[in-house]
């Protein structure tokens, strides 16, 4: 896949980064407003897939090695069974922090209100668990698509094979 | 409160944390090390949940409940929560499950050296592992299709391992596109159910459970789904491929995923619709789908050469044995009389033969799998005189093979001979065809035997080896169990499969066990 024109190129290096802030912030508010960990992750991977497509899979491969997005979906998702052990003490996956004060331990007032970002407990870890893992889930398969492309349209020269 | 009020949730998450944190084990020998570990203790685990029930009756657990056993908060007359719900029939299945599952895992750890992405073999076969637990520990619709799922992604990445294969790809994706065909008809009528009822717990929709239009439709989706799942005849065309292209190791593991989505089946049919169901349409929907798996799954095996085909056929047919059996005892559900006179006897023959199942049939696939591994091929005419080379090989083949063409000493006599009693005071031709399909297995088991292990010896197999000492210790886990279920069947029946039966025959107490008895 080429790189896009230098307008396309400039124009994504502004605003591609207000996509992810978006997305962090989407992930942070899951417990707060619509969406939450998946669909902050998928808002973050758009992101990535502007980078992959305005610049092109061979510069964006030199800045970042897929690896690390295997490493964000493992992470994540043992953050996520790790949150669920820590509430065995009273059930698997019970909310341990709620009301408790600290860590999203606050109480939300009763009545309308804007929402406190400092509650719910568990359930923002968990958001944050499942955004870091769809973050890097949705990247790589962004990834291997694109590796799978070059493969096909190289005559399958490189790409799968040494992408072990 | 012992830590034990737990084992439904451990059995899950220790199987999805081996998956996750295997993927970033860099060494080998770790990993592997990492599997054997994660292996054992889930299978302690189910141990310890099948001792559990056994002794204090049916667990219920709530996910993220304040307590594990509230079910109902004050208030509310329907339990909205993740609920687990393990009676003696579900732990057994685990336990018979998580047993086929060690010695898979064992079996396959030799295999890992031989491919460079092997951390993600470990993290679909853990994925694997806990969606075919969570299936046999939920009580709950949606969940049981969200594990359904789980474990029908991670077959589909195990069954296409070898991906320079073009067969292989082949059959995942068959398996891929089948399987979510099902899965979103299962879908379907969860949602038929969740629409009549505005619930999805098992237990809370039996208990109001009238059936009418809507539910036999509902039941209609559930039975042809899960039938595919578990491959009964006219569903059945992904398993021989299936089966038959993925690692044996994976293949023995598939045996007893299949039989989860039968328990699904038996769970629906019994605990779910059970009494409210009158008439006797679905026992016999089950009865012919259990003599048309067992028929043509063993004529089908008889002329295969390929060893690993032929074995998947086999299955297809075992599975059979289980539908008639389980089907027999719905046949008598609503009567006590014919309970007592062939009901639970088949019952009883059909929940032996799932255990009986899981283990001779796993120990045929691994040692298919080691003459692939020692000889590169499974293809019955280019095999011959391999006893004297692999002498544990033939040793376990030929036990297996004993066991599920029911040879009187091993334990595949006692259940068969237990359904074909108890279909003969149904029908004779249920018990005929039965038998038909017990002496055809045999002379199919016969001629692997002949042209695989007996006979002079080939010169281009001069060779072989026997297989590493793990495979060795995967197959001699089957064995042994299969020569203890043979040995102690009076024991087996009274601890194992007659509490398993007492309880997918009790709707009452499943209900209980979640809605309590007093609304």
């Amino acid at each position: 896949m080429r790189p896009l024109s230098i307008v396309v190129r400039t124009i994504c290096n502004i605003f591609a980064w207000f996509v992810a802030i978006f997305g962090a912030y989407v992930i942070l508010h899951g417990h707060l407003t619509p969406g939450g960990g998946f669909q902050g992750g998928a808002i973050v991977a758009t992101f990535i897939a502007l980078l992959l497509v305005a610049h092109g899979g061979k510069s964006f491969l030199g800045w970042v090695k897929k690896e690390i997005f295997s490493s964000f979906e493992g992470a994540g998702l043992v953050a996520f069974v790790c949150v669920g052990f820590l509430g065995l003490s009273t059930t698997f996956l019970y909310n341990f922090l709620a009301l408790k004060g600290g860590l999203f331990g606050s109480a939300v007032p009763i009545g309308p209100n804007a929402g406190v970002l400092n509650s719910s407990g568990t359930i923002a870890l968990a958001n944050i668990a499942v955004g870091l893992e769809v973050v890097g889930g949705l990247s790589a398969i962004l990834i291997f698509m694109f590796l799978g492309m070059r493969y096909v349209s190289e005559g399958g020269k490189e790409g799968v094979k040494d992408d072990k | 409160m012992s830590w034990q009020v737990h084992l439904p949730a451990l059995v899950v998450s220790v199987p999805l944390l081996g998956a996750f944190i295997s993927i970033a084990m860099v060494k080998p020998r770790l990993r592997n090390l990492w599997f054997a570990t994660i292996l054992v203790a889930t299978t302690i685990l189910a141990f310890l949940m099948w001792r559990y029930v056994a002794i204090n009756g049916t667990l219920v657990y709530v996910m993220g409940g304040e307590r594990w056993n509230l079910t109902l908060p004050s208030g509310m007359t329907l339990p909205i929560r993740i609920i687990m719900e393990v009676d003696a029939f579900g732990a057994f299945m685990a336990l018979a499950g998580s047993i086929a599952t060690l010695a898979s895992g064992l079996f396959s750890v030799r295999f890992l050296d031989r491919v460079n992405d092997g951390n993600k073999f470990v993290a679909l076969f853990f994925l694997l592992f806990a969606g075919m637990l969570g299936l046999e520990v939920t009580g709950d619709f949606f969940n049981f299709f969200v594990f359904l799922e789980i474990a029908s992604v991670a077959s589909f990445g195990l069954i296409a391992f070898w991906r320079d294969r073009p067969e292989a790809i082949e059959a995942s994706f068959k398996y891929a596109v089948l399987s979510t065909f099902v899965a979103l008809i299962f879908l379907i009528g969860v949602g038929i159910l969740y629409g009549v009822y505005g619930t999805l717990n098992m237990a809370a929709i039996a208990k109001n459970m009238q059936v009418g239009f809507l539910e036999k439709l509902a039941l209609v989706l559930f039975i042809v789904s899960l039938a595919m799942k578990s491959g009964a005849v006219p569903l059945h065309m992904w398993e021989p491929d299936a089966y038959g292209q993925a690692p044996a190791g994976v293949s023995c593991f598939l045996v007893v995923v299949g039989q989860a989505s039968l328990y699904g089946m038996f769970r629906i049919a019994f605990s779910v619709y059970g009494q409210a169901f009158e008439g006797s349409v679905l026992a016999w929907v089950i009865i012919v789908l259990g003599l048309l798996s067992m028929f043509i799954g063993v004529i089908m095996a008889v002329i295969q050469k390929e060893a690993k085909r032929l074995m998947a056929y086999h299955c297809i047919s075992q599975t059979g044995y289980m539908l008639m059996g389980i089907g027999l005892g719905l046949l008598a559900l609503s009567s006590s009389q014919a309970m007592s006179e062939y009901g639970f006897t088949a019952m009883k023959g059909g929940i032996f033969h799932i255990i009986n199942n899981a283990m001779y049939k796993g120990l045929l696939f691994l040692t298919a799998g080691s003459l692939f591994y020692a000889t590169g091929t499974t293809n019955l005419n280019k095999l011959g005189g391999l006893a004297r080379k692999m002498p544990y090989t033939t040793f376990m083949f030929a036990v297996a093979a004993a066991a599920i063409a029911g040879l009187p000493p091993f334990n595949g006599f006692v259940s068969k001979l237990l359904i074909y009693e108890s279909s003969f005071v149904v029908h004779p031709f249920l018990a005929v065809v039965a038998m038909v399909t017990s002496i055809l297995t045999l002379a199919s088991f016969v001629k692997v035997f002949q042209s695989g292990f007996l006979g002079p010896s080939r010169d281009d197999l001069n060779n072989v080896r026997e297989v590493p000492l793990s495979m060795v210790v995967g197959m001699m886990v089957l064995c042994v169990m299969i020569i203890s279920l043979s040995m102690m069947p009076n024991w087996v029946l009274a601890n194992l499969i007659e509490p398993a039966a007492r309880d997918l025959v009790n709707q009452a107490s499943y209900i209980q066990a979640v809605m309590g008895s007093g609304l």
